[in-house]
């Protein structure tokens, strides 16, 4: 029954990791500007408030904060919506924490459209882009809570800079099954097909799915690929879909500019020129509404995409 | 070591300094002889670190906030030890470990940095990294009195100073100049004690080329219980060589062969006089 599927927002997910994990890893800190109850660091505040530090509403000195506490032996996770993480400090994080390839781990949440009513000065859909320029960064985009929560864990265990992008509305959990496995640069096939390869990322994973069911009901059997780390990006996985199915459309919740999709287009360009749709933001603000109606208005959710996929394929 | 020694030891720093940006045909002199002298004292005198083993876990660290003045701190690092001295000729060419700003990556750099306002913020962060875990290693970081126009630097400023960082100092090389003229005539700072101190730091205000009272003001800071230091120190900038001397035109310019050859010459002379001064 659909309504029964368990939703739940990756921050949420980010907060109750970074609680879990926390004995684990002796050395984990968590950073914030003054947004915990937003970010949902609150939640490890609560039950570590020796290892939390608020740095008031600053996010550029957050990160040099947080560059200093890992040049000593400490694993920080700075802390903040993806549009003063990635957008407001994009140079400290780029000086201070890319350039002497610090172990620092960025958590960004609120980041796309789906943060809804707060409208475009919040809605950050360029941070993909941004992170992904930084010469050694690690950027990733989770599709749901059990991939939120590996993640985090899987950028504790790397040694080096980390991007993570959390998002505001609450997501059904799509990979809560007993063969998930996720390791940093690998991305999964969620459903195989051979007529069309659907790449996406984050929430936008599961508008694919979506996509995927309508268009089977129209004779069309798309392929679905999760992709979690846009960098370094799973170029095999992506390479060999498009061998298969010779048509690739990308999803997410971002600029088609610098994102995910001008990420598969560089990918493929290289060895496997093949025909890319990007669905994304196209090059617009956002706006104010609920999440819902803006991923609908914006062409992101399952039926928008079966959509394109649709108009594309003609 | 004496002040004596000290001052023979930052004139040595001094040539290295200019040897180095002639070498690189590019650089930035004028402030990093206006810091030579703390650079020497830090080095020499005030870190607890070890060229032999760089990366000592729980050395004091030193972050060159106004990471332009690398001359300065590679000249310092050269002379006691961390690399050859020879190698500051290597400066910003291709290939060279001695980039043109501070790299985490050269021995005896705990930092990278130049990109002004965030070494300060990177500073704070060392620092309240030893508290957190209880360790005694101090953290220091110079900045420009230009770079203070930055906003990060008061962020970090308010942050040290909300969370007590006793274990750090701040010091601000008050040359008075910076790359457009004077700095109350682009955009005055001024005045730099009471901004910090209104940030609860403990300021000091100290002549950047008198070794007493450097030395005095280090050991105060170390004194300084429950609030981060900020020594204000005014200083003139292209100290040591004559016609670099309180000159913005020296910022970030290089010596050609004939400039080189009296800046040299005007060491050479301040040693000699450091070295009769030895001898009376």
């Amino acid at each position: 029954m659909a309504d029964e599927i368990k939703k739940i927002a990756t921050r949420e997910s980010y907060g109750n990791a970074l609680k879990e994990l926390a004995e684990e890893y002796p050395n984990l800190v968590v950073l914030d500007a003054d947004l915990a109850a937003a970010t949902k660091t609150g939640i490890f505040k609560k039950a570590y408030p020796d290892r939390f530090i608020d740095c008031g509403i600053a996010e550029s000195n957050m990160m040099g904060i947080a560059a200093g506490l890992a040049a000593v032996g400490k694993i920080p996770f700075a802390s903040s919506f993806a549009m003063f993480a990635a957008g407001r400090a994009f140079e400290q994080v780029r000086n201070s924490i890319g350039y002497p390839h610090l172990n620092v781990k960025i958590g960004a949440t609120h980041a796309g459209i789906s943060v809804g009513e707060d409208g475009a000065t919040h809605q950050c859909n360029e941070d993909l882009a941004l992170m992904r320029t930084i010469p050694g960064m690690v950027v990733m985009c989770p599709s749901d809570d059990v991939e939120a929560r590996a993640a985090v864990k899987a950028a504790l265990d790397y040694v080096g800079p980390v991007y993570i992008r959390f998002g505001r509305a609450a997501v059904p959990v799509i990979n809560d099954r007993p063969d998930y496995h996720f390791e940093i640069g690998k991305g999964n096939v969620v459903k195989e097909g051979k007529d069309v390869t659907i790449v996406a990322t984050g929430i936008c994973v599961d508008s694919a799915l979506g996509a995927a069911a309508l268009l089977k009901e129209e004779g069309i059997d798309a392929e679905v690929i999760n992709i979690c780390t846009i960098k370094p990006l799973d170029e095999e996985l992506i390479v060999a879909s498009a061998k298969k199915t010779g048509k690739v459309v990308t999803v997410e919740e971002h600029s088609v500019i610098g994102g995910l999709g001008s990420a598969v287009c560089d990918a493929l360009c290289k060895s496997y020129p093949t025909p890319v749709c990007k669905l994304g933001m196209q090059d617009v603000y956002g706006e104010s509404g609920s999440a819902a109606a803006l991923i609908e208005k914006y062409g992101l959710d399952a039926k928008g995409v079966a959509a394109s996929v649709k108009e594309f394929l003609k | 070591m004496n002040n004596l020694e000290l001052q023979k030891k930052a004139n040595e720093v001094r040539k290295g300094i200019v040897t180095a940006v002639h070498s690189a045909k590019a650089g930035h002199p004028g402030g990093s002889l206006s810091a030579a002298d703390m650079f020497t004292y830090l080095y020499f005198e005030e870190l607890n670190v070890d060229p032999k083993n760089p990366d000592m876990e729980d050395r004091d660290r030193f972050v060159l906030s106004k990471g332009h003045t690398a001359p300065g701190l590679y000249s310092a690092l050269a002379h006691r030890g961390f690399f050859p001295v020879e190698d500051l000729k290597t400066l910003r060419h291709l290939g060279s470990y001695l980039q043109g700003h501070p790299c985490i990556h050269i021995p005896g750099v705990d930092m990278s940095s130049g990109s002004l306002g965030q070494g300060i913020s990177v500073a704070v962060g060392m620092a309240m990294g030893a508290k957190l875990d209880n360790k005694d290693f101090r953290v220091y970081t110079l900045l420009g009195d230009g770079e203070i126009e930055e906003g990060q630097v008061w962020e970090a400023a308010m942050f040290a100073g909300h969370r007590k960082l006793d274990n750090l100092v701040v010091i601000v090389d008050n040359n008075n100049l910076q790359i457009d003229g004077k700095i109350e005539d682009v955009c005055s700072p001024y005045p730099i004690d009471k901004k910090f101190e209104a940030f609860n730091f403990h300021v000091i205000n100290i002549d950047a080329h008198d070794f007493d009272q450097i030395r005095n003001a280090m050991k105060e800071a170390r004194e300084t219980k429950g609030m981060p230091t900020c020594i204000v120190m005014h200083s003139l900038k292209g100290k040591g060589v004559s016609y670099m001397e309180d000159s913005a035109d020296w910022h970030g310019k290089a010596p050609n062969d004939a400039e080189y050859a009296q800046a040299m010459a005007d060491l050479e002379k301040i040693g000699e006089e450091l070295e009769k001064a030895g001898e009376q």
